[in-house]
């Protein structure tokens, strides 16, 4: 990862103001740039605004963007809004549990699956609702998981 | 004043922008609190403070709310109690129920509020949280189970120390007082000062207890233990012990440690005198140089983590000397075996101290001679205490003993160094000497004794004039710090604490139970002081005597080998 | 000819009376009450891409390429109807627009092939838009004529799914902007706040507090800057009113927005958006980039001395900075935690200046009500509280969507009237009302005008207006569950009431949906003194806690509990699930004729509680199943089923 450092400089000089409020448009952006934040990514940032690691740390794990492992090469969202919960999200996050052997915020050994389960983004009309890599997929039951989750894996395969 | 309420159906006066909780203590009515912290802003999280405020559906918490005229106030109507002990059984739900295992018994805030709300019964049962003990650091152990997320060590290590060793992280009930990314606290910027084991309520935060590994070396035929006390010490375990506060028990803790099994008893002021001679001969030398910077104190081992870790360009302006304690040490490592004729490694040399810092300041690579620490062990107060009371002696019952020769101070110049503005006081005591020969009238420099975190002032030292200044709590240390390197403010001597008001405000010492402890004990050095003969650290016959026998010159050869170390830039690791 | 820029100003500032008759034309062109080619309008915001929107335009383009064919597709918003996504429209020259539902990327062949030849396509349609002077499609109904939009009022949402939310210019021949431009030219500060007091306008989010009054708190804080923040942090799940309002017609949002900031005397407005609503983010930067180069934002707008600014700040995820307190904090780049009230916003707030936080649909009323006048506003709705709301409407309802109804109307009229009611087969039993923060409202109360103080009267809430519907198939318990572990994660932990009520509430509420897997430990009494301490718990927490979430999170629980007692009742003594949809209070059996005896149940039951001999029908020991349902899961014969 040589190139990681510059990289996180790189990002750094799109900020030249070193103010607070700049702290969360930074970790978006470092999350944006590398589907993680880093340790290198938090020290970096802590020294830029003149900040103590740990408050970044402090506000990086207070929110729902920021994730610490690397994402896996298709992330799988699943929505478990009210709607979708009640149209089967839990039914659906049980079968990805089993087939992919991940929880809400793990990334599969092989790198391959990441999941992550969101509070409702907001299309409730058509629960359930689950996004790979951005592609949706709605009103699915177990079945069409167990189709989508194969056939993403044939196409890495 | 002017503003009147009603209070539980009495009226009382308030002043304009006073909150609540300030208008019911100043009359006597105690409201239970866990998050308010003196001098600093409310945060009003705990919600114990709660009151009911009539025109307010909601119970109001009583340390953030301003007080209105006429307001109509119930500080312990059932409402607000049910509150209350509700938000104490809550707490309690996810506490380990380890009372009478814990280190804080007896002195834990949760368990006080337990009992005046006549919490009876595990009325709320539930999964705890998982949490696992960090004892990485030498000096301080984090237990998160038996946080209850007060908040105040955060509080005090960003506001007051301008550490932020951690901060609260994640969200919810996954909240937790967390290094940056959950390391041990070996690995972050944290100092050891031990102001947030001062500020903790329960047994989150304790030091690390090393005073049962002395039971090997105690008694062993083929050991022998010493022991140094600081001098913020002595004066500090009054009421723990049952005496009137503020008194010096010196000689009867010396007594007690003898029996203890403890060979030889000295004083870290031995090592305060030493340090103030040898460093009058560091300013002088600096003088003759001219720097545009003043010398700056190394007494404080939390400080020096501190400028060794954010000040590196301010190293040069350090004092070389060693702190206090670690003088000592060195010269009993170095002298006591030839003495006794015995090895060097036979010597068990305890500190008892009011720092925790100086638990991490034993294990640095530079306090080691021969791979071997110079000192083997730091005490705390606190342990000190448990010492005694393990002991069994009844202290009332014994007679106070006297320290023993040659590592003890007959002045006060060294016992100064317990207080904030007290090395910068003594210094310049021996300052006076060198510039004229004649030593100055102490009263002379009362004038410094304010009780202000930043003190400065100007000496006319015959010809010459020296700009003195003392700072305390490192957040007003960066202040200063700060002004300094702009060129703002010029000084010639500046003597740095960590920890606000200094030692006697250590993070070793017996947990506050209010806000005055701290001014009786440093009334109690001032009337050491007062009450002595010997005022100057060079005019101190213990000291003149060792120079004489081994040390040569201040600043000679054997003082450059033995007494000076070398201070360097640290990285935070995260 | 006026360049673009001109005209588009010139139009938003003059009568329709004043227009050449060319600036006329040019206005119907950008109003899209003619089009010169037919125009394809496809719903792409995030209700029709989920349902598969982006597929269907592909389709339409790849149709339309195969064919050579000359038409407009241009993108839009959603008019409501999120059941029935992808929602298509296509406008002929000289006729009528019309709408089609469920438009998947197969249909679009068959219905552009009947349409370009003059055909009315059999199935999917919806209705057509009223155009004068424009040919209507023979046996379509209006849509106003259609209830879902003759019983809505739709002064907010009117123009979204109609409108195309990336041209100004659009926006502008509809009438916008002309609220803006008489605002900085005939208005001072005050007069825009005394004029949206007197037209009763309240905060949609929740709060129902006066908005006018509000401004008024901070423009009478004297400072040297003063902050107006947009709350379109909407991460209550069900609610999605805001997105839409954002995607459909987002300069309207944005022309609210320089509306109340120019009433508190503010020049830096921000828009804080939560980071997953990526296509509302697009479609407002678009917005605002726009607005930047006609001068309608930046320095002394159009000479009037009033300089404005507003960005957009993605919110990284955090339901509780939907609380303006923590919100300012997430601003400020803190961790958002919520702040004790005094001091307010409004005095002390964003870097402590004067702030107001207004909600996104507050702000896109402001438009309408500035360019028809206060009066015509409280002319709708009720005395107490004029306007509109917008409910989004999910779950066993015939068709989810959203809705637009006059304050006042009834929950009845909005489920029932407008959206269908209950799913075939199926009766309603009660309607949870405002989210994870919100009440139960049972079939019985359906019929109460819907405003802030009737439903605080019942012991109701409006929340955001999230109305989640309920058959005999959903269990309440399991619901109010749900709704507590949601709010467990995403308190932010600073108060004890609520950082450790929100995870006892969870826990009494789990045990009494699932089976424990020692019986004797839970007894009847302990699940029963588990329901008590629910409501002590939600007693103390309503009282004391810091900030909103903490103090409506125990609604729920207490709505429930008042009218739903029997259910709880019988989760706890009985054991059972009335709607049977707690999986783990279902009674598994294995149907004797079957089984086959292989074992696999047997061997997999978590509790052992399946017992039986090799090649003969095996059996299910009642007391020891913990209902999780793998027997169901494994058994190849289908033998397992479940009362």
């Amino acid at each position: 990862m040589e190139n990681h450092a510059s990289r996180i400089e790189d990002i750094l000089r799109r900020f030249p103001q070193i103010k607070r409020n700049a702290l969360i448009p930074l970790l978006q952006a470092m999350q944006d740039e590398f589907g993680y934040i880093s340790e290198e990514a938090v020290a970096s940032i802590g020294s830029h605004l003149s900040l103590p690691t740990s408050k970044v740390y402090g506000l990086a794990t207070f929110y729902n963007q920021f994730t610490f492992s690397p994402r896996g090469m298709y992330h799988v969202v699943l929505c478990n809004g009210t709607s979708c919960h009640m149209g089967g999200a839990g039914e659906l996050l049980n079968e990805i549990t089993k087939l992919l052997e991940i929880i809400d915020g793990e990334t599969t050994r092989d790198g391959m699956f990441s999941l992550e389960v969101q509070s409702c983004i907001g299309a409730c009309g058509q629960s359930p609702v689950m996004a790979v890599n951005g592609t949706y997929y709605s009103g699915i039951g177990v079945k069409e998981v167990r189709d989508i989750i194969k056939q993403y894996r044939e196409d890495a395969e | 004043m002017g503003i009147k309420l009603e209070v539980n159906g009495r009226t009382i006066e308030a002043g304009k922008g006073e909150t609540i909780l300030s208008a019911l203590n100043r009359h006597g009515m105690h409201v239970p609190t866990i998050c308010s912290m003196k001098d600093l802003s409310p945060s009003g999280a705990c919600r114990m403070c709660v009151v009911e405020v009539e025109g307010h559906d909601k119970l109001v918490p009583a340390c953030s709310f301003p007080i209105e005229e006429s307001m109509k106030i119930l500080s312990h109507s059932p409402r607000v109690l049910r509150a209350r002990k509700t938000n104490v059984e809550l707490l309690l739900s996810n506490h380990p129920d380890d009372c009478l295992y814990c280190e804080r018994n007896g002195s834990c805030e949760l368990q006080s509020l337990s009992e005046d709300l006549n919490i009876r019964e595990r009325r709320i049962p539930g999964k705890r949280s998982p949490y696992k003990i960090d004892k990485s650091g030498p000096a301080i152990v984090r237990d998160p189970a038996k946080c209850i997320l007060c908040g105040r060590c955060v509080r005090i290590c960003e506001e007051i120390m301008s550490t932020s060793a951690f901060d609260f992280a994640h969200r919810g009930n996954e909240l937790r007082i967390s290094t940056t990314f959950e390391k041990s606290l070996n690995y972050s910027s944290c100092t050891s000062c031990g102001q947030c084991l001062i500020a903790c309520p329960t047994g989150a935060l304790i030091e690390h207890v090393q005073f049962p590994e002395l039971e090997e070396s105690i008694h062993a035929p083929d050991k022998v233990v010493v022991a140094q006390l600081s001098p913020a010490l002595t004066i500090s375990v009054a009421e723990q012990l049952g005496f009137k506060p503020g008194t010096d028990l010196k000689g009867l803790i010396i007594a007690v440690l003898r029996r203890y099994g403890f060979d030889f008893v000295f004083e870290s002021s031995f090592g305060g005198d030493l340090m103030i001679v040898e460093q009058a001969e560091v300013f002088e030398e600096r003088r003759k140089e001219g720097r545009d910077y003043p010398l700056i104190t190394s007494s404080c081992p939390a400080w020096i983590h501190f400028i060794e870790q954010y000040y590196p360009e301010l190293l040069p302006e350090l004092s070389p000397l060693k702190s206090p304690h670690q003088l000592t040490g060195t010269l009993i490592r170095e002298w006591l075996p030839g003495q006794l004729d015995r090895g060097k490694k036979e010597i068990v040399s305890v500190v008892i101290t009011s720092c925790t810092a100086a638990k991490t300041e034993a294990r640095r690579v530079e306090m080691t001679q021969d791979g071997v620490p110079v000192v083997d062990m730091v005490l705390t107060t606190r342990e000190l205490v448990r010492m005694i009371k393990l002991s069994g002696l009844d202290l009332e019952q014994l007679e106070p003993e006297l320290p023993d020769a040659p590592f003890y101070s007959s002045g006060s110049a060294g016992k100064l160094t317990g207080v904030a503005g007290g090395e910068v006081e003594a210094t310049l005591r021996s300052l006076y000497h060198k510039a004229t020969g004649k030593e100055i009238s102490p009263s002379k420099l009362h004038r410094f004794r304010i009780h202000k975190s930043f003190r400065e002032m100007t000496v006319m030292a015959g010809k010459r004039e020296i700009r003195m200044g003392s700072v305390s709590g490192l957040a007003n240390a960066v202040a200063l710090l700060e002004e300094i390197k702009s060129g703002k403010r010029k000084l010639d001597l500046l003597e740095v604490m960590a920890c606000p008001d200094g030692c006697i405000n250590g993070g070793g010492q017996a947990i506050p139970v209010d806000e005055r402890v701290n001014r009786t004990r440093s009334k109690a050095i001032y009337d050491l002081d007062n009450a002595s003969s010997i005022h100057s650290a060079h005019g101190c016959p213990s000291l003149q005597r060792f120079y004489h026998d081994f040390l040569g010159e201040p600043g000679g050869k054997l003082s450059r080998d033995l007494l000076y170390t070398v201070y360097t830039k640290r990285e935070v690791m995260l | 000819m006026q360049s673009e820029k001109e005209f588009l100003l010139r139009l938003a500032q003059l009568d329709a009376t004043e227009l050449t008759s060319e600036e006329q034309g040019r206005k119907d062109l950008l109003k899209r009450s003619t089009v010169t080619r037919a125009l394809v309008m496809v719903n792409s915001s995030t209700s029709g891409m989920v349902a598969g929107a982006g597929q269907s335009m592909e389709a339409i383009k790849q149709y339309v390429a195969d064919r050579s064919l000359d038409i407009e597709l241009a993108e839009t918003g959603s008019i409501g109807l999120s059941s029935e996504e992808p929602v298509v429209s296509v406008q002929l020259p000289g006729r009528t627009r019309i709408f089609f539902r469920r438009v998947s990327a197969d249909k679009v062949s068959s219905i552009l092939d009947d349409l370009f030849h003059q055909v009315v396509p059999g199935q999917g349609v919806i209705g057509q838009l009223r155009h004068e002077g424009q040919e209507a499609w023979a046996d379509v109904p209006f849509l106003d004529e259609i209830p879902f939009f003759a019983l809505q009022k739709r002064i907010v949402m009117g123009a979204c799914g109609i409108i195309d939310p990336f041209s100004f210019g659009e926006y502008v021949a509809n009438g916008g902007y002309s609220a803006f431009l008489k605002t900085i030219r005939s208005f001072t500060f005050n007069e825009v706040c005394e004029l949206v007091e007197e037209s009763g306008l309240r905060g949609r989010s929740g709060g129902g507090f006066p908005t006018g009054l509000k401004w008024k708190a901070a423009f009478k804080t004297p400072s040297d800057q003063k902050y107006l923040v947009c709350n379109a942090e909407e991460s209550d799940p069900g609610a999605f009113m805001d997105r839409n309002l954002m995607e459909g017609n987002p300069f309207q949002l944005l022309e609210g927005i320089s509306i109340a900031a120019y009433a508190i005397g503010s020049n830096r407005a921000y828009i804080y958006i939560r980071s997953e609503y990526r296509d509302a983010i697009r479609r407002i930067d678009n917005a605002i980039k726009e607005l930047r180069a006609i001068g309608l934002l930046g320095d002394n707008i159009l000479d009037s001395g009033y300089n404005l600014q507003i960005s957009l700040r993605k919110g990284p995820g955090a339901f509780v900075c939907g609380e303006e307190t923590a919100l300012i904090a997430s601003l400020e780049g803190r961790r958002g935690m919520p702040s004790s009230k005094p001091p307010y916003p409004s005095s002390s707030g964003y870097l402590g200046r004067p702030t107001v936080v207004n909600n996104v649909e507050t702000l896109s009323n402001l438009p309408v009500i500035v360019r028809k006048g206060p009066k015509w506003f409280r002319g709708i709705g009720s005395e107490k509280c004029p306007g509109t709301k917008i409910f989004s409407v999910s779950g066993r309802v015939a068709m989810a969507g959203l809705v637009e109804v006059p304050m006042g109307c009834t929950f009845d009229t909005i489920v029932n009237d407008i959206l269908g009611g209950a799913q075939k087969g199926r009766e309603l039993k009660a309607l949870h009302v405002g989210g994870p923060l919100g009440c139960m409202v049972p079939v019985e109360l359906m019929n109460v005008p819907v405003s802030y103080e009737n439903l605080k009267e019942k012991g109701l809430v409006m929340g955001s207006g999230g109305i989640l519907v309920m058959d005999d198939k959903t269990c309440v318990v399991n619901t109010v569950r749900y709704f507590m572990e949601y709010v467990d994660k995403q308190s932010c932990g600073k108060c004890i009431p609520c950082r450790e009520g929100t995870r006892r509430m969870a826990e009494i509420l789990g045990s009494i949906t699932r089976k424990p897997e020692d019986e004797e430990d839970h007894t009847s009494l302990e699940r029963f003194k588990g329901v008590m301490q629910l409501e002590s718990l939600a007693e103390v927490m309503k009282d004391t806690s810091l900030c909103g979430l903490g103090q409506n999170a125990p609604n729920p629980v207490m709505s429930t509990l008042k009218y739903f007692r029997n259910e709880y009742e019988e989760h706890i003594f009985k054991r059972k699930c009335p709607s049977n949809s707690c999986t783990e209070l279902r009674s598994w059996f294995i149907d004797v004729d079957m089984c086959t005896g292989c074992s696999i149940c047997a061997k997999r039951c978590p509790s052992e509680a399946i017992i039986g001999t090799a090649r003969h029908p095996y059996f299910i020991v009642q007391e020891k199943c913990i209902g999780c349902g793998i027997c169901y899961e494994v058994c190849k014969f289908s033998a397992v089923y479940y009362k």
